[in-house]
């Protein structure tokens, strides 16, 4: 068993420095003259760094921008502003041919193991595919035995690897998945939502196989989750997002035993902990109403329509993700000091 | 929203006073299908009382959603097949009954939210529009009345500026706000059981602790009877009075919630159990349970949990466990159920 604490100097070298990075969409109405009536702030200075055999946790409510960052770093989608490093490159300014380069390093795992497999090819084409993009990563005459290799690595029985998506549950498609990011040999996996359509029995069974390849191969993990529980096991790190923000961020004991924002606290009251005696224990906070439109320009903070501690400073000035006195970055004015007999 | 109609009578045979609210006994199911016979569900028996909770856990393909359809009578047939047991709904015995009476229990009586409810509404008329029709249909009140009750109806389910949302359409609404106008649709007709599907599985957490909040809230105002189905082990310990844990088809494991989570007698229920991270704990290593369920089609002699039980013995290829009653009120379908049920003894 591994000491607790973690600590992020404990890691390696920064791989991916994400520094305000802003993602707007446009919204449009009319379909032969489109014209913009509004924007949706999906990210909204976002920044945050990510080391080597490291995971970073990305949490928050549906629709907070988990997705957008992750797509916006790759450039699949283009940054309204800000920047993202990788190792020390500019990820923004790379040339076409550098972005193919980059795309190889930098991963991803989809949610939905189901809808990100072919139908149609087998399980060893689909692990081998990047290959085609990236020849020079493995040599044609040591594809198969690699891909052999790989399905051993995620648990997977080799003598499958003529089978078909449709003949494996859905904890073995999502290990297929896995099997076909590590084909190509990455430094960062960016896992979003890698667990949640799975069974928890499942569901263990691939957090472990994640954690396992991370110990063998120094992976740095960028994991996106609604699952505060499943994310707290996994995560070094933890950045708490709320309507295209970070709203709280620092590690597993800062954010869940410390918890400073209202946002975090709420989030955490919600997940249900399986224990029947624990029932009545714990308050819940319910938050009223669903997350407010992204589209819609909120003064001051952007929680504050849900805050319950909200006071008249907070509908004027946006709080600034700092340390407040309670040792990990927190945006509220009214952040939860440690140990605060007052509150 | 209080009915005139007569609630002593179930499709005109009158109830049993003393009758729990379901009773649901040796329940089997089964889908005739090209490639054999799948037996979606094995021997299932579970009783629901007024204002409880019965949840019903267990993974992927478990027969959760089959068991709930045959409750309702609405199992696709053919190919599905009610091959045996009794589903009594206050005393009445709901298999005997013709389809037309079933469909007048349906919705009136007992009430479904099914697992896919946000694909469920027409995306063509408003909502409230969709919550009246239940009211028109099923009750003969007329439009403008429908309407009013529509309006109060999701003003209860907290639909916030009801009168305005009413309006509109479900694409405008999202995830959790459809999942609220399902339920306002389901509870629509006052029914005396609720069978929720998977209600909040899609939803953020923030979301499912309100609508769960809510159902509880109606639960103690109406006395209504809720059946969760669900996989969700944090949900099912929120609310449930008693658990039933399915696997392959079968109960292996049932009895009020806490025993089942503090001392679970089956290996599969342990397994669940330490499957899972916290919250509120560190976690060092998750232990999943090894391998994946049977195919229903060809599940093996003996035990259906065998090939991942790490407590089996030659016994447990041989012969189908029967349930053992660890207490008077907790059963579980394992040889070795006390050895299990030592391994969070004093927990
Ligand atoms: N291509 C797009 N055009 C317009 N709006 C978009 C686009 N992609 C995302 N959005 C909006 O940006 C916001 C953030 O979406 P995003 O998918 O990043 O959320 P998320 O945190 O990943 O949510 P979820 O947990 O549901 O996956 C949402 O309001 C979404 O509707
Ligand atoms: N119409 C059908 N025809 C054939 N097989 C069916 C049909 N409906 C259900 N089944 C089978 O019955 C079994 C039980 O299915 P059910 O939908 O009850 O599972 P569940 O426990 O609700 O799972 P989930 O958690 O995935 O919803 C499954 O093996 C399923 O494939
Ligand atoms: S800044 Fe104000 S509104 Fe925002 S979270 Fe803090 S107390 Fe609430
Ligand atoms: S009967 Fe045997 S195989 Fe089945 S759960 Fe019990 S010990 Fe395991
Ligand atoms: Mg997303
Ligand atoms: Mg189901």
């Amino acid at each position: 068993m591994s000491a607790p604490a973690p600590d992020p100097i404990r890691h390696g070298e920064v791989v991916l420095r994400v520094e305000h990075l802003v993602k707007y969409f446009p919204i449009t109405r009319g379909i032969v003259f489109k014209r913009q009536i509004g924007t949706v702030k999906a990210v909204d200075d976002v920044s945050f760094e990510l080391h080597e055999g490291e995971t970073l946790g990305l949490v928050g409510e549906s629709g907070c921008g988990k997705t957008t960052t992750a797509r916006t770093i790759l450039r699949l989608e283009k940054a309204t502003s800000g920047h993202a490093w990788y190792r020390g490159r500019d990820i923004f300014t790379l040339s076409g041919k550098e972005m193919r380069e980059l795309r190889r390093e930098i991963q991803v795992i989809f949610q939905d193991p189901y809808a990100s497999l072919n139908p149609r090819m087998t399980v060893g084409d689909i692990i081998g595919e990047g290959w085609r993009v990236h020849p020079g990563v493995m040599p044609k005459n040591r594809r198969r035995a690699r891909i052999h290799e790989l399905l051993e690595l995620v648990g997977l029985n080799p003598d499958h690897i003529n089978r078909y998506p449709h003949q494996f549950s859905g904890g073995q498609r999502q290990r297929i998945g896995v099997a076909r990011a590590l084909a190509l040999e990455p430094k960062i996996v960016i896992c979003d939502e890698p667990v949640s359509a799975l069974d928890v029995s499942v569901q263990a069974q691939v957090v472990n196989l994640l954690e396992d390849l991370q110990d063998e191969l120094g992976l740095s993990y960028l994991f996106i989750a609604h699952d505060l529980s499943v994310v707290r096991h996994i995560c070094d790190r933890i950045a708490v997002m709320y309507l295209g923000k970070i709203a709280e961020t620092g590690d597993e004991y800062q954010v869940y035993d410390n918890t400073a924002h209202p946002y975090t606290t709420a989030l955490l009251s919600a997940v249900p902990i399986p224990d029947p005696a624990a029932r009545h224990l714990g308050r819940r906070i319910l938050l009223e109403g669903d997350v407010p439109s992204p589209a819609d320009p909120l003064s001051g903070c952007r929680f504050r329509t849900r805050c319950w501690k909200a006071q008249g400073v907070c509908a004027q000035t946006e709080p600034e993700l700092i340390d407040r006195g309670q040792g990990h970055p927190v945006a509220c004015h009214f952040a939860q000091v440690e140990f605060d007999p007052a509150r | 929203m209080a009915t005139t109609l007569s609630r002593d009578a179930v499709a005109g045979r009158p109830v049993d006073p003393a009758a729990p609210l379901l009773v649901v006994e040796d329940l089997h199911v089964e889908f005739r299908i090209e490639a054999g016979t799948v037996r979606a569900v094995n021997g299932l028996s579970y009783t629901l009382r007024r204002g409880e909770t019965v949840a019903i856990l267990g993974e992927s393909g478990s027969g959760k959603s089959v068991s709930a359809q045959a409750v309702m009578g609405i199992i696709d047939s053919p190919p599905g097949f009610v091959t045996g047991g009794s589903v009594r709904f206050r005393g009445v015995e709901l298999l005997d009954l013709s389809e037309a009476d079933r469909r007048r229990v349906r919705g009136d009586r007992i009430a479904m939210i099914f697992q896919d409810a946000l694909t469920a509404l027409n995306p063509v008329f408003p909502v409230g529009w969709q919550i009246a029709e239940m009211f028109r249909m099923h009750r003969g009140v007329p439009r403008k009345e429908a309407r009013e009750k529509a309006i109060e109806l999701m003003e209860r389910v907290k639909i916030p500026s009801a009168r305005t949302r009413a309006g509109s359409y479900p694409h405008e609404f999202s995830g959790g706000m459809r999942q609220r106008v399902m339920i306002a649709m389901a509870l629509s007709l006052d029914p005396e059981i609720l069978i929720a599907d998977e209600p909040t599985t899609a939803l953020d957490v923030t979301v499912q602790a309100q609508i769960m909040a809510l159902l509880a809230e109606l639960q103690q105002q109406t006395g209504m009877g809720l059946i969760l189905i669900t996989h969700d082990l944090g949900v099912v310990a929120e609310v449930a009075d008693q658990v039933v844990v399915m696997y392959a088809g079968r109960e292996v494991e049932k009895g009020p919630s806490l025993p089942v989570y503090h001392r679970p007698a089956h290996p599969y229920t342990l397994g669940l159990m330490d499957s899972l991270p916290r919250r509120d704990v560190h976690t060092e290593r998750l232990r999943p349970i090894k391998g994946s369920p049977p195919d229903l089609l060809a599940i093996p002699p003996g035990c259906p949990f065998r090939p991942r039980c790490p407590y089996a013995r030659d016994i447990c290829a041989a012969e189908e466990p029967p349930l053992a009653a660890v207490t008077s009120e907790h059963v579980s379908a394992c040889h070795f159920w006390e050895e299990v049920s030592r391994e969070r003894a004093g927990a």
